[in-house]
């Protein structure tokens, strides 16, 4: 066997992914939560903290309600929506693997929830804060 | 003749209680999605039409929280959604859901059916904490996910 025959057979599922990918064309596709940490750092342009995370989401800004009203102040159990009481998987990655995997969800929801707790989107730089604090969790 | 076009109609009347409690959701995983996301996705059965139309138009300011949909394909959903809330509005059951100078209610709890269906729950009992508000059916009807609100499966919490 050649080192290029077993080259071509190492880079064969890559090739397979890529091809795949293509195709795939404007198919959103998989994320990891790291993936929405690293996006939302560029675009605050600095680190987040995951300290400064933990502040926001269990603090009232302005709004009737917290991230923590729903999501509890431990987002690894699961919550409750504060007016209807529809209980809300976990949000934390460690108890839930499909949070912070999508990004058109992930988007709707800081908008939405952003929007009922601050009256206005939230900033990068908030977004990389929480998502930090929340990845910190275990 | 005359009994013949009578009997039908005496048939669907007759069947009429056993279907009462029965509010079966169509299938629609864009309506379960984007509506059953913060609350039971309430049978379209509940309010007509023209209250449907303005609550999907209203969904930036719903009751108060940014229910707005998918920015990407924000239109197409939304409309979507409104032609299976249309499709599938109350008639026959809760009749025209509009108050007295004709607004649409946008609330389900505020129609004359809802009202009539709940006169014998006390207000305190809506403020309980395992409750919380008429939003949340399923904290009594307890197969309501499933579209049974029928008398057997209602359990009050305390």
């Amino acid at each position: 066997m050649s080192g290029i025959d077993t080259l071509e057979t190492a880079m064969r599922p890559v090739l397979i992914l890529a091809a795949l990918s293509i195709a795939a064309g404007d198919v959103a596709l998989a994320e990891t939560p790291r993936d929405f940490l690293i996006r939302f750092e560029k675009e605050a342009g600095t680190a987040a903290s995951a300290e400064r995370g933990a502040r926001f989401f269990n603090s009232k800004q302005g709004g009737e309600w917290s991230c923590a009203s729903c999501h509890t102040d431990k987002p690894t159990q699961a919550g409750r929506h504060a007016k209807t009481d529809k209980p809300i998987g976990a949000l934390a990655p460690a108890a839930n693997a499909e949070r912070f995997t999508d990004a058109t969800k992930v988007d709707k929801w800081f908008r939405r929830n952003c929007n009922d707790t601050l009256n206005r989107l939230c900033t990068a730089q908030e977004k990389a804060d929480v998502t930090a604090w929340l990845l910190s969790l275990k | 003749m005359k009994l013949r076009n009578t009997l039908p109609a005496l048939l669907v009347v007759l069947t009429l209680p056993a279907q009462a409690d029965r509010l079966p959701l169509p299938a629609n995983p864009a309506y379960v999605e984007e509506c059953g996301a913060c609350h039971l996705a309430y049978p379209p059965q509940l309010l007509d039409a023209h209250s449907w139309l303005h609550v999907v138009n209203g969904l930036d300011r719903h009751f108060g929280s940014d229910a707005s949909l998918d920015a990407g394909n924000n239109n197409a959903r939304r409309a979507a959604i409104a032609d299976f809330l249309g499709r599938n509005a109350g008639g026959r059951k809760t009749g025209v859901t509009a108050d007295a100078k004709g607004q649409p209610l946008l609330r389900i709890s505020e129609t004359a059916w809802f009202r009539r269906e709940h006169r014998e729950v006390e207000p305190a009992v809506w403020k309980r904490p395992a409750i919380k508000s008429p939003a949340n059916c399923a904290a009594c009807h307890t197969r309501a996910a499933d579209g049974d609100y029928s008398e057997r499966s209602i359990t009050i919490p305390k």
